[in-house]
């Protein structure tokens, strides 16, 4: 079979398993196991160079998972916080796995008990995100089977444009574009806007590899839209367009004034599948002037055009290139304007968004091969299903980035103020929390600083458990400390996620006993559910091995058809299958096909069934929706226009501004957020450092290397400068997800940006916004040399 | 004589090629037989409200290049580097005595010292792979495709001669075998226009 080829280690056994990590991929990995020991980590060997035929290979980052098994940031042991210690100060007692699940589960029936099973919660946490069995439906599954939980809505990831996009789109979730296999068949051009696949999205499976095809075999003109020269830049793009961060919708403004001033606009399109772009597409009962052409005519209530003059003045681009890029859309058509995730995750987020979708609308891209929506890039979405979590009895839920708030006043919170969902005011404090895989408690949520301390009060949060495999910074903020496996050491099944129109599933399957005293996360559940009286309900009597198989057996073979019989599945190792199996060529994704086609049959979810550039229901809620706190930029707007937010470009600009640099976080290329953030060879590889402008260096007497600090009001990090023309004059980046280094006076060393950023939420969302910040930066020391 | 092709156009820097072959030789933290070199120039014109860039950067993913006229051979006193038969250049552990000449010799800094061992190690084209008929662990890995490796004669005629770009040594040196795909804004050797931006990851 492929896994049992030798490679060089003849008397070895080499068995499937996967790197299981959420940077939106999964790729396939054989470890070759020589005395029960991981000798090597190697590549798939299925598969080829074709377009939909190609060979899964992993990245930097699970290539070293031989150093993340065998590492010494291993949790070997469950760990009890010492009686008479705060949390944090890093005081530990072993104990035996017994006595841990009874802790936990006295301690999750006394709070539902005592404050109602509202209080218990499971933070979000995207280490192990997306295997099959080994997700956060673990533990939802053991909540639910004891009356339920506190659930959150969207994520980390796209907050903004997964709660806005069902007023413009009528999708509860983003609205996905066409995929990048459908532009190499059909487009002509394909707009990156913040959206950087060969750093986001590494494997060789991925879009990296289609993306690839797009620029190199297909020759599409590409423009890359960004503040930083990414590695896409730099690999793919025809043109980079830099606008400030946060004011991409002010750029998309100056664009579609510049079409309909010169007629490039396909009114046909916003006529009869849009409505509110022209007055006379306007829902009835609104005040004439709040349509879109309003408000760029400066018609609207600001009274201002929105000229490609007034975009340059906000954004940096000048108003030429601006024209230029207009007229470039209009005539290289089908193009597909794909959105990536960082233009969202601004104060003003939603309607970034919801500008980068009407900029197709504009142009008639929707639903046509070759075209777009304006979303993140299409795909086939895998029809495997996850381990079932069961029903969860609990009707409340708040945004991803609503739990800090939940621990601190839950009970305050409500619907128009805070986004709860499902009831009018949260019933209870969060008081209970598990974090499983993921480092949300220390470096991965906003504010570091101020939430340590929050987490740190236990008469807020009276119990924190972290399931891991790692000992991370959330690990030491926590009463219990569980040592979860890694995927090497136990069965799974993992699904493939945005990898374009090639969906596949991969075998993960035991290559070496759990190490230390380790169990899989389905073990350590299963064994609290049974001090919690619910076992039996829990594992079904089934163990995780028989989980696997009964799962692929009873729910994926059912839903993939071509899926082998487990044993050939378990030699074959990956399995790739299309939307249309007969000819993959033809089942590339058009987004929204069907109500391009017939938008009467076909009406989108919205109240109109059109795309609605102008949203009656957003329109409703800047009425009733509360801002008591609001900073600048605090306010629902029924058009994706532009709004100048709290520590936006304009504030960033003010003549002596205390913090002149705006401060974005991009993905880093050794890490999937904080996953291998930990790892010697993956730190090697690639250094955490601050990216700056060589003006903003020299304003300021730094040089390439040396140490520097950044700092707002918030929090302080220190840490190397890369000097470099990559990222435009007064944007510097710290690249997301480094684990955190505090020294004894609370300046972090490790270069986690979040240390600076802000727990404030977006305005509908109320989801994080971690590019939206201000810092500035001085000169610590000077550097070594290399 | 067997060589590499690197194919600059497509190469996003991930290093997947390091991380391969740091897992394939068990090489610890400070020894690289591959690294990739960021070369970055170019600069902004800032005028009124608006900031206009002109920048470059591209990547260059490096290891041995088993030369024609390999200095390391040269400079070794104890004869421990030698080329063999298929023209790969190989040192012998027997013989090293760690004195690092090579490494000094080496305008590409592929013989790499491993204070563990204290002796000399270099890639060797994954011969055990070869042997077994496979790529080296670099070109399998490589998520982009940016590698390939063979008889340096078929890779020229397959991609031609190209390898003096910045920021690598002028080949006359050492007569690599290497071909290069030019990056679109590949800098001409010796021209200075750019920086190497990650000196400390290489």
């Amino acid at each position: 079979s492929a896994a049992a080829q030798g490679d060089g280690i003849p008397d070895a056994k080499t068995v499937w398993s996967a790197c299981v990590v959420n940077c939106g991929s999964r790729c396939p990995l054989r470890l070759q196991v020589v005395d029960g020991q991981i000798a090597r980590v190697l590549p798939d060997n299925t598969g080829d160079d074709s377009l939909l035929g190609r060979q899964i290979r992993a990245c930097v980052r699970g290539r070293n998972m031989r150093e993340r098994v065998y590492g010494p940031g291993r949790i070997k042991t469950p760990l009890k916080r010492r009686e008479g210690t705060k949390r944090g100060d890093g005081v530990w007692d072993e104990i035996s796995w017994d006595e841990a699940s009874e802790l936990f589960a006295k301690e999750m029936l006394r709070c539902a008990e005592t404050y109602g099973n509202e209080s218990l919660f499971s933070v979000y946490g995207s280490g192990v995100w997306n295997a099959h069995i080994s997700s956060s439906a673990l533990a939802g599954r053991l909540f639910n089977l004891v009356g339920g939980s506190l659930s959150y809505y969207s994520n980390y990831s796209y907050s903004q444009i997964g709660t806005i996009t069902r007023f413009h789109y009528g999708i509860p979730d983003e609205c996905t574009s066409n995929s990048f296999e459908n532009s190499i068949q059909h487009g002509r051009m394909l707009v990156l806007w913040g959206n950087n696949p060969q750093e986001t999205r590494m494997s060789g499976g991925g879009n990296t590899f289609t993306s690839v095809q797009a620029a190199k075999t297909a020759g599409l003109r590409i423009v890359v839209v960004d503040p930083r020269y990414s590695d896409s830049a730099a690999v793919l793009a025809d043109q980079w367009i830099s606008p400030r961060p946060g004011t991409d919708a002010a750029l998309i403004a100056g664009i579609i004034k510049h079409l309909v001033d010169n007629d490039l606009q396909d009114q046909k399109f916003l006529d009869d599948f849009c409505v509110g772009f022209d007055e006379h597409t306007m829902p009835e009962g609104v005040p004439a002037n709040l349509s879109y052409r309003s408000y760029i005519d400066g018609k609207g209530p600001d009274g201002v055009v929105k000229s490609p003059e007034w975009a340059e003045e906000i954004t940096g681009v000048p108003a030429h290139t601006i024209r230029q890029f207009a007229v470039d859309l209009a005539m290289t058509k089908p193009v597909n304007i794909t959105q990536g995730w960082g233009p969202q995750r601004h104060a003003n987020g939603e309607n970034q968004a919801r500008a980068i979708y009407l900029l197709s609308n504009v142009l008639g891209q929707v639903g046509i091969p070759g075209g777009g929506t304006g979303g993140r890039e299409g795909y086939f979405w895998p029809l495997t299903s996850w381990f079932p979590a069961g029903e969860n009895p609990v009707q409340a839920s708040i945004s991803n980035f609503g739990w800090s708030d939940a621990i601190d006043h839950g009970s305050e919170m409500t619907a128009t103020k805070d986004g709860v969902r499902g009831v009018d005011r949260l019933p209870s404090d969060i008081k209970f929390m598990v974090e499983f895989g993921g480092n949300m408690l220390a470096s991965q949520h906003a504010d570091n600083g101020a939430l340590r301390e929050l987490l740190r009060d236990e008469s807020k949060c009276e119990f924190i458990c972290v399931i891991d495999n790692q000992f991370t910074g959330s690990a030491e903020l926590a009463d219990l400390v569980l040592p979860d496996t890694t995927t090497a050491e136990r069965w799974d099944l993992v699904p493939s996620e945005y990898t374009g129109d090639m969906a596949y599933l991969i075998m993960a399957e035991p290559a070496i006993e759990p190490l230390h005293n380790s169990r899989p996360g389905y073990d350590i559940f299963a064994g609290i559910a049974e001090k919690a009286g619910v076992g039996k309900e829990y594992t079904e009597g089934r163990t995780l091995e028989q989980w696997a198989r009964h799962m692929y057996e009873n729910e994926h073979r059912p839903a993939v058809p071509s899926l082998p019989d487990f044993e050939t599945f378990r030699q074959l190792g990956v399995h790739r299958y299309y939307a249309d199996m007969d000819n993959p060529e033809a089942g590339t994704h058009v987004s929204l096909r069907s109500f391009r086609e017939d938008p009467v049959s076909n009406p989108l979810g919205t109240p109109s069934g059109k795309i609605e550039i102008f949203s009656l229901e957003l329109y409703d809620m800047s009425q009733t929706w509360e801002f008591p706190d609001g900073k600048k930029g605090d306010r629902i707007t029924s058009i994706p226009e532009y709004v100048a937010t709290w520590e936006g470009a304009e504030e960033a600009r003010q003549p002596g501004a205390q913090y002149p640099i705006q401060l974005i976080g991009h993905h880093h290329k050794s890490r999937t957020h904080s996953t291998y953030g930990n790892l010697a060879k993956s730190k090697e590889a690639h250094h955490q450092v601050l990216w700056l402008n060589p003006l903003d260096a020299r304003a300021r007497g730094i040089a390439d290397g040396d140490i520097v600090g950044i700092f707002n009001d918030r929090g302080r990090v220190q840490i190397e400068v890369r000097v470099t023309p990559r990222i435009m004059p007064g944007v510097a980046s710290l690249p997301q997800g480094a684990w955190i280094q505090w020294d004894e006076n609370g300046v972090d060393h490790g270069g986690s940006n979040n240390v600076l950023t802000s727990l404030h939420p977006t305005p509908v969302a109320k989801g994080n916004c971690q590019h939206t910040t201000l810092v500035q930066v001085e000169l610590v020391s000077a550097g070594t040399k290399a | 004589m067997l060589g590499f092709y690197f194919d600059s156009t497509v190469c996003n820097g991930c290093k997947a090629c390091n991380i391969a072959c740091k897992d394939k030789h068990d090489l610890p933290v400070g020894v690289n037989w591959r690294r990739v070199v960021e070369y970055t120039g170019g600069s902004w014109s800032v005028s009124g409200n608006t900031a206009v860039p002109s920048v470059f950067s591209y990547y260059t993913s490096i290891s041995c290049n088993h030369c024609e006229n390999p200095v390391c051979t040269q400079v070794c006193p104890t004869t421990a580097m030698t080329r063999r038969e298929d023209g790969t250049v190989f040192v012998d552990d027997e013989k090293c005595v760690g004195c690092r000449y090579c490494e000094w010799a080496c305008p590409y800094s592929a013989p790499q010292f491993n204070a563990e061992t204290g002796h000399m190690t270099k890639c060797d084209l994954c011969a055990d792979y070869r042997d077994a008929g496979q790529d080296p662990a670099c070109v399998a890995a490589c998520p982009s495709r940016a590698l390939d490796w063979g008889p340096i004669e078929e890779l020229r005629a397959k991609y031609g001669n190209a390898n003096a770009f910045e920021p690598l040594p002028d080949p006359e040196i050492t007569r690599p075998n290497l071909v290069i795909k030019p990056h679109r804004d590949a800098q001409p050797s010796g021209m200075g226009t750019g920086h190497i931006a990650n000196p400390k990851e290489i």
